[in-house]
């Protein structure tokens, strides 16, 4: 039922698409070599209409979001003068990674009435459902995920990041860190008018390990006996390599 | 140069794990610990999951342990015979310490537990080490003969064996029960147990301390091993790379401490070791009583350490 709701919603919507985008990216995929450094995507396109420009100005809004987990929060409490965890409250899903770039403030360029349709936002794309009722201040535990994954640079937002020339062209470029998981990255990108999404655009960016990565990562996975069986073999004849590279040394 | 750990999932510089590893390596090789109470938490500092830290961590235990045996065994310091009676009371005390850790993971607080567990013992251990060897540094040097050990309960109990190389003549029993504690306490703290181990066998075995350095070696390499399999197959949770870059430096790192270790007075050793293992207990106990700068902490739904 809901679904047919929305559904409708959508085609009452489609008569206001009058504009499109039209994406490119500078890549698609992202390799996860042993070397693998972070890696920088440029994300650029243009918005194609047919018919003339109507007033307002337009913003772009490019999303990056990462596989999303569950994530449990845990908060500590002095209790008996030692500092434990007290309670803990399951995100059910919050991504790994999450950008937001956009080409004014983003108060200006979304209301929150469609952040919360489209879960434009940081706050909107963590999803938790039910905490247990025994837990006070559920939000606060969102609200930690938020602050402990921006500190570390795994969230971010980006405003006045993406610039728009002519109303037509956009571009932006996001950077993606070092330390990324495995996953299928959704890109989207929307455009606003006014506050309201005219338009939207998804996309992925396929980000994989590769190589040697790839061959070390699914070893531990469907042969783990060997994979920990490898892992010894080396510790043994590493432990046993050192001891006579020094007794050779010591005798030359 | 940066690496990619396939399964850690982060990035990091490899000539800084080449060095942690090393630095651990000549500390393993000196006093007979695995290192894993120090590399842990250092592992844990720069950005390793805990899980994987724990886990790989056992797996480079196994290859600085084992240098640092071989070296051990070209001076004939290592007891055999000792080791063997310890491991067998170590594995089976091992399967017993997992089985009580899952136990205290459905609980929950398994963390406290553990940080209590390290401070407790850490505290014990290195506060006992350090004044028991200031006193024989200082009983040395007034020129008092060292005093031989009593023989106390010890020295009664049935089953008795000749440890040729410790130079003792006691009951197996001893040995084995040291055997069963360390490796419950190994499995649930998530190190190799050598700590425990070596004041363990100097105090309560009575052994000699430049034996105690090559059997705890030997006796940890078949415990993390065992520990590194079972977090292979149960958790994937072990990163051959990350271990391949510790321990590199930890297996030379450990012939060089087993140089080191030889040429130092046995006292000055103990001394050495007692007040690392109260550097790191103080660190573990201000953690827990200073007020943390973030009072909420992330973990996987439903796992980690």
């Amino acid at each position: 039922m809901l679904r047919l709701a929305a559904l409708l919603a959508c085609m009452a919507a489609l008569p206001a698409m009058a504009e499109e985008v039209v994406l490119g990216l500078s890549r698609d995929k992202v390799a996860i070599t042993t070397n693998f450094d972070g890696s920088e995507i440029l994300v650029f396109g243009a918005v194609k209409r047919e018919s003339p420009i109507v007033d307002g100005t337009l913003d772009v809004i490019v999303a990056i979001s990462g596989p999303s987990e569950a994530i449990d929060v845990r908060r500590k409490e002095r209790r008996f003068g030692i500092w434990i965890n007290v309670e803990s409250v399951v995100v059910d899903a919050a991504p790994s990674y999450y950008t937001v770039a956009t080409t004014r403030p983003f108060s200006e360029v979304l209301t929150s009435v469609e952040d919360l349709r489209h879960g434009v936002s940081i706050p909107r794309a963590i999803r938790s459902v039910g905490a247990p009722s025994t837990v006070k201040d559920a939000q606060a535990y969102t609200d930690a995920v938020i602050r402990i994954r921006k500190a570390s640079g795994a969230y971010s937002v980006q405003e006045g990041a993406v610039t728009l020339d002519e109303q037509t062209l956009f571009s932006t470029s996001i950077t993606l860190p070092a330390n990324l998981t495995e996953g299928d990255y959704a890109t989207r990108i929307l455009l606003t008018r006014g506050g309201r999404v005219v338009s939207e655009f998804e996309t992925v960016i396929d980000v994989r390990k590769v190589g040697l990565e790839r061959w070390l990562y699914s070893l531990s996975r469907q042969q783990p006996f060997w994979y920990g069986i490898m892992s010894l073999a080396i510790a043994i004849a590493a432990g046993w390599g050192a001891s006579a590279a020094f007794q050779f040394l010591r005798r030359g | 140069m940066q690496i990619y750990l396939p399964i850690a999932e982060v990035s990091v510089n490899a000539f800084l794990l080449l060095g942690l590893g090393g630095m651990v390596g000549v500390l393993s090789g000196m006093f007979g610990v695995g290192g894993g109470f120090l590399m842990t938490p250092l592992l844990f500092f720069i950005g390793i999951p805990p899980a994987v830290a724990v886990a790989t961590e056992a797996n480079q235990i196994v290859a600085s342990s084992f240098s640092g045996v071989l070296a051990h065994l070209k001076r004939k310091t290592v007891d055999l015979k000792m080791g063997t009676v310890l491991l067998i009371g170590g594995l089976f005390g091992a399967a017993v310490g997992v089985v009580l850790f899952n136990y205290l993971k459905a609980l929950g607080q398994v963390d406290l537990l553990v940080k209590l567990c390290y401070v407790v013992f850490l505290g014990i251990i290195g506060a006992m080490m350090f004044f028991e060897s200031l006193r024989a540094i200082r009983n040395t040097k007034r020129g008092k003969p060292p005093q031989r050990k009593k023989h106390g309960w010890v020295h009664k109990l049935p089953f008795k064996m000749r440890f040729r190389t410790s130079g003792l003549y006691i009951s197996a029993i001893p040995p084995l029960i040291v055997g069963v504690c360390v490796g419950v306490l190994a499995a649930i703290m998530g190190v190799g147990g050598g700590f425990i181990m070596v004041p363990a066998m100097i105090y309560i075995l009575g052994m000699p301390t430049k034996v105690v350095v090559g059997t705890s070696l030997f006796q940890i390499i078949f415990v993390t091993g065992f520990t590194t399999m079972l977090h292979a197959t149960t958790n994937y949770t072990v990163d051959i790379v990350l271990a391949v870059l510790l321990l590199v430096g930890g297996v030379i790192g450990a012939q060089i401490g087993a140089r080191i270790g030889v040429k130092m007075p046995a006292e000055q050793l103990r001394i050495l070791l007692a007040i690392m293992v109260l550097a790191v207990c103080g660190k573990l106990a201000f953690d827990l009583l200073v007020m943390p700068s973030e009072l909420y902490s992330l973990g996987g739904a439903g796992g980690g350490h």
